[in-house]
């Protein structure tokens, strides 16, 4: 059977921390009257009232057979100043080991707190850094940002002179191209003029120079004997 | 004006003499009621005397020798 209906969460939730444990508990007397007995009859009896109404107890109780003497009260006596004699001898120690022991559970319990503390504190200061980097990030892509323009450039450049070279070497090559052909033309002609004109040299006109020319170095060597 | 605290509010010290019936019958008894009571009991009790940093002897010799007695008591009619 499901319990759905129950209600759940019905009280108040505080997150307040528990309050710490007492440190003492309630006073007892002789360990076995609690303090608050003493106190309810102090202001009609006084110290001695409780005491008094003890022992007036316990007369009652022997005289009237209530409480029986047999075996078992022998019995019963030294059982308890045994166990009295042992709570006085070993009461002190059994108390400091158990002390130690709670010791070391809030030892324990505090050092899992402080551990918990001191790794978010780590955390923290992880984490700031992490900030602090981040603002640095900036600086970062601005560099980031720089280089690559930096190579962008560096390749435009680069393919700016590459284009530069080709156009330039095409050109260059027209411009090869009709210097060869003038200056070919040009051989061509001198050759074909020179070719024509030693043709229209006919002999007799090569006759005629000839002389000429034996003539003009008479005249010269004449003139060259003269002067010398 | 402190207002009138009714009567089952009351604690049983602050209850007059006279009107002990009838703060008697504001009292729950439904079996709820009986458990809840023994339970309010036993936790005023572990908390005044055991759930402390230095509990002493007093706290589980009382409740020995309670013992002792309610047995004391149970036995009478055989010894």
């Amino acid at each position: 059977v499901p319990h759905a209906t129950r209600q759940l969460h019905t009280t108040q939730q505080s997150s307040a921390p528990l309050p710490p444990l007492p440190e003492k508990g309630g006073e007892v007397r002789h360990g076995l009257i609690p303090e608050e007995f003493f106190q309810f009859l102090y202001p009609k009896t006084g110290v001695t009232g409780p005491y008094m109404l003890g022992t007036g107890l316990i007369l009652y109780l022997l005289s009237k057979e209530i409480y029986v003497v047999n075996h078992e009260t022998v019995a019963a006596a030294s059982i308890l100043t045994v166990i009295i004699y042992g709570i006085k001898k070993f009461g002190p120690e059994v108390a400091a080991f158990a002390d130690k022991l709670n010791e070391e559970k809030m030892a324990r319990a505090l050092a899992v707190k402080n551990e918990a503390i001191k790794d978010l504190q780590t955390a923290i200061e992880a984490e700031k850094k992490e900030q602090w980097r981040v603002e640095g990030c900036s600086y970062l892509f601005n560099a980031k940002r720089n280089n690559v323009a930096m190579l962008l450039e560096a390749n435009y450049r680069e393919r700016l002179m590459m284009v530069y070279n080709e156009v330039k070497k095409r050109l260059d090559y027209q411009v090869a191209v009709q210097t060869l052909k003038r200056q070919k033309e040009q051989d061509y002609m001198i050759q074909w003029v020179e070719k024509n004109v030693v043709q229209s040299i006919t002999p007799q006109q090569q006759k005629e120079s000839i002389t000429k020319c034996i003539l003009d170095l008479k005249a010269l060597s004449k003139g060259a004997h003269a002067a010398v | 004006l402190p207002a009138a605290v009714l009567l089952k509010d009351t604690k049983l010290m602050d209850v007059k003499l006279g009107q002990l019936p009838s703060w008697l019958a504001t009292r729950d008894f439904t079996p709820g009621g009986i458990a809840g009571a023994f339970r309010r009991g036993y936790d005023r009790y572990y908390n005044k005397y055991i759930n402390v940093k230095k509990g002493g002897l007093g706290g589980i010799s009382m409740v020995l020798a309670g013992y002792v007695v309610l047995s004391y008591i149970w036995s009478y009619s055989h010894i």
